[in-house]
């Protein structure tokens, strides 16, 4: 049977009636199929082997949609999955809402939604349900996606800023600022062709090993809107901890700080999509760098700094490469708009 | 359409103003270049140096070229010269 | 190169120790603040080695009038405002260009070429670009004002606020602040202007003037060449930015700003009135000039209440010494320019600094 599908995406495609279904068995179901979706119901039944979960949510409205290294769809699943990943779960099944405006072409969504299904299959999440909302042209710009995710919690697992200590190490597992700019690189303007890739990568493989075979792991955060910087105030912050970083330690690759140093702006405070900030203890500090470095998502991966007593303010100082020092602040002011 | 993102980003402490980067001339036309910092290919005007050739490296401001690169003396004095030079040679992925 | 600044950090302990005096070392250029405090380099320094920042800062000296003009522009229905991004948020009067972006066409531009093309691609508007910044960027605005001449693009025109570095040091010099020993002179103006240009604070003066780049083996290299002269009672020019600043500097450069501009009397915040240190669009290019075209007063404004900018900017005051820094005056909600430039003295420090 020949399918008469249009081209673009029409208002009437979330009014839940004929189009609405259509479009979710030729273009949803194929690539994200799985049995409690199939159902199509209005909630997925999910029979889960424990009661201690992770639940999370995250929506994403990065601009542009398709990135070197990524899309928005990607984006979705490997965002959502790696808070459940830091959060010392296993994860497992994710929502999926779209919001698409009218006149979104059909193709690019398609695009998408087959990243979404690749994901989610090769870090074994299931999209279980969802949704699907029109909204007139320029109500949004072009497509927003939200997801949430459930993950178990691994068993004995269990990371928190309480549990930080004096003397720990800080884990970073690669490069930063990849993602961040790349985005900026490929939006109208910049006038870039460069070889920036966005990090956007599913870390639960990473760090499920990481907390189960160390046992080192206190605390794990992902270094997102606000990089590294965001990531290390909100810790001391929390924690009531100083710490202390070394820039000639911090990993980050040359093509990216030439991009940020032509646009003025700090690696430290720009976003990663695949990166995560690991508080672990002194004993298997090693350790966990190992694990990392022989892991295809932490082979640049460093041990930057450590947790020392907050004198008065908490703060996080960098030791600079000269052996100066200064302190890295909370990124001020707005983030950059539409990054993830 | 005006550049939202780039008036947004300027609230993180964006400075455009005295920044000038090092990059190599990979295409000339007439004053209009294109320059490669790291992998990072751009736009540059040649304007300002008219002497200046194909292959040169020129320190960029502003989108012009403002100065040609003494590549033997950045080498002494720069450290980010002798990268940029690992970084040609190897297309080194990670520094730091 | 490690060992190379741990010797430089030697010398200038040394020479710090031989002179026996606390020595002030002023920079005149914002990413010279910016760079020091990025690489911790006051951290290393001795006690007695005092490194102070002047008016290097473009958009900071840049006087309210101005940013009052620019504002009135922005309000107009037939013109579109580009400008670089550091101008955005510096407050006047009723807001930043920021705040009325909601209602004005604001746009932010990497090169003064992108500007122009702006009025290529709006001919029912006129483009005004803000064309701030020392002699770093001053050609940058004149090729763009030939170029409209020659394809006789009419809907363009500039705001100039360029000023002239050497001006503003003579002034400190001879007035406002008389207490600096020494300059860190700018890398990036010194390109165009030449490391001779300074020639005339070392002779007029008696202070070691010093041009360097912005890498923290640079910075401290010409710190250890200044403790040096000082302790040996010297005062001469040296460049260490040999990669890029010649003597004579960038003629072309030179060139075509002579061809477009006249220096005039300008005012700066913190120095007030100096003589022929602003950068005015010559007689031939009037029609490109924004003054001219919209009638917009070039009289200095009137600074926002209690702030002390102008005395951050001599190097009289630090910034912890303001009342309003941190308090009322912080990067998210500014009240000087000082805080809002990322080249500021104030938003450097409370970038980098301890806040107590």
């Amino acid at each position: 049977m020949a399918r008469s599908e249009p081209e673009r995406v029409l208002l009437a495609h979330g009014g839940g009636g004929q189009l609405t279904s259509q479009l979710i068995r030729t273009l949803i179901l194929p690539h994200l199929n799985n049995d409690p979706l199939s159902e199509l119901g209005d909630s997925a039944r999910l029979e889960l082997e424990s009661t201690s979960i992770c639940l999370t949510t995250d929506s994403y409205v990065v601009k542009p949609l398709f990135f070197h290294g990524g899309d928005i769809g990607k984006l979705a699943v490997c965002g959502t999955i790696n808070d459940l990943a830091v959060a010392g779960s296993r994860p497992l099944a994710l929502t999926l809402s779209l919001i698409i405006e009218d006149g979104f072409e059909m193709g690019l969504l398609e695009r998408i939604l087959q990243s979404i299904g690749q994901t989610a299959r090769q870090n074994n999440v299931s999209v279980v349900t969802g949704d699907t909302k029109t909204v007139e042209r320029g109500s949004a710009d072009a497509l927003f996606i939200n997801t949430a995710g459930i993950g178990i919690r691994l068993p004995g697992v269990n990371p928190g800023l309480d549990r930080i200590a004096l003397g720990d190490r800080i884990l970073l597992n690669g490069t930063i600022g990849d993602h961040g700019m790349t985005i900026m690189s490929q939006r109208e303007g910049i006038g870039f062709e460069s070889q920036l890739a966005s990090d956007c990568a599913a870390l639960a493989d990473l760090t499920c090993m990481l907390f189960q075979r160390t046992g080192g792991v206190k605390f794990m955060r992902d270094a997102t809107r606000g990089g590294l910087a965001a990531v290390l105030n909100e810790i001391v912050e929390g924690a009531k901890v100083g710490i202390e970083i070394r820039d000639a330690d911090i990993p980050v690759k040359p093509s990216v700080q030439a991009a940020a140093d032509m646009l003025g702006f700090d690696v430290l405070n720009i976003a990663n999509e695949g990166k995560f900030v690991a508080i672990v203890s002194p004993q298997t500090a090693d350790a966990c760098l190992e694990l990392c470095r022989n892991h295809p998502l932490g082979r640049d991966a460093a041990l930057i700094g450590e947790v020392v007593a907050s004198q008065g303010v908490p703060l996080v100082e960098l030791r600079t490469k000269i052996g100066g020092r200064r302190i890295v602040q909370m990124p001020y002011g707005r983030e950059l708009p539409r990054i993830c | 359409m005006p550049r939202q993102w780039l008036k947004d980003a300027t609230n993180t402490g964006m400075s455009t103003m005295c920044l000038a980067i090092p990059a190599r001339i990979v295409e000339l036309v007439d004053d209009r270049a294109m320059v490669d910092a790291m992998g990072n290919r751009f736009k540059a005007k040649t304007t300002l140096l008219p002497d200046v050739k194909l292959g040169d490296v020129v320190l960029v401001h502003a989108g012009f070229a403002i100065a040609r690169v003494d590549e033997e003396e950045a080498r002494k004095t720069w450290e980010l010269f002798a990268e940029i030079e690992d970084f040609e040679k190897t297309q080194n992925r990670v520094s730091g | 190169m490690l060992d190379r600044i741990a010797k430089a950090q030697q010398q200038i302990n040394e020479a710090c120790r031989t002179l026996g005096r606390p020595i002030v070392v002023m920079e005149v250029c914002g990413t010279h603040t910016v760079a020091i405090f990025r690489s911790g380099i006051r951290s290393t320094l001795p006690e007695g080695l005092k490194l102070l920042s002047g008016p290097g800062c473009p958009v900071c000296v840049t006087d309210q009038g101005y940013i009052d003009a620019v504002l009135e522009l922005a309000e107009r229905d037939d013109c579109i405002v580009a400008t670089y991004g550091d101008m955005i948020r510096v407050p006047g009067k009723a807001g930043s260009l920021e705040t009325c972006a909601t209602t004005a066409d604001v746009r932010v531009v990497l090169s003064s070429e992108d500007a122009l093309q702006l009025a290529r691609d709006n001919a029912d508007k006129t483009v005004v670009f803000i064309a701030v910044g020392f002699e770093t960027t001053a050609p940058a605005s004149a090729v763009v004002v030939k170029e409209a001449a020659r394809e006789g693009i009419e809907n363009f025109c500039i705001l100039s606020g360029h000023k002239l570095i050497l001006p503003a040091m003579r002034a400190l010099l001879g007035g406002m602040n008389d207490r600096v020993d020494a300059f860190l002179c700018p890398g990036h103006v010194s390109v165009i202007i030449g490391a001779g240009a300074f020639a005339e604070i070392v002779n007029d003066f008696g202070r070691p003037c010093v041009v360097a780049g912005f890498e923290p083996l640079q910075i401290i290299e010409a710190l250890a060449e200044i403790c040096r002269q000082l302790s040996n009672g010297k005062a001469e020019l040296k460049s260490i930015y040999n990669a890029v600043v010649t003597e004579q500097g960038n003629v072309a450069a030179q060139r075509i700003i002579t061809e477009c501009f006249d220096a005039a009397d300008g005012y700066w915040r913190g120095l007030g009135k100096i003589a022929k240190s602003t950068l005015v669009l010559k007689e031939e290019y009037r029609r490109f000039d924004a003054f001219a075209r919209f009638a917009l007063s070039d009289e200095p404004g009137e600074d926002l209440r209690g702030c002390r900018c102008g005395e951050v900017l001599c190097g009289l005051i630090e910034p912890m010494q303001c009342a309003l820094f941190g308090t009322r005056c912080t990067p998210s909600k500014p009240i000087g320019p000082c805080m809002v430039s990322s080249e500021g003295t104030c938003a450097a420090w409370y970038k980098y600094g301890r806040r107590s």
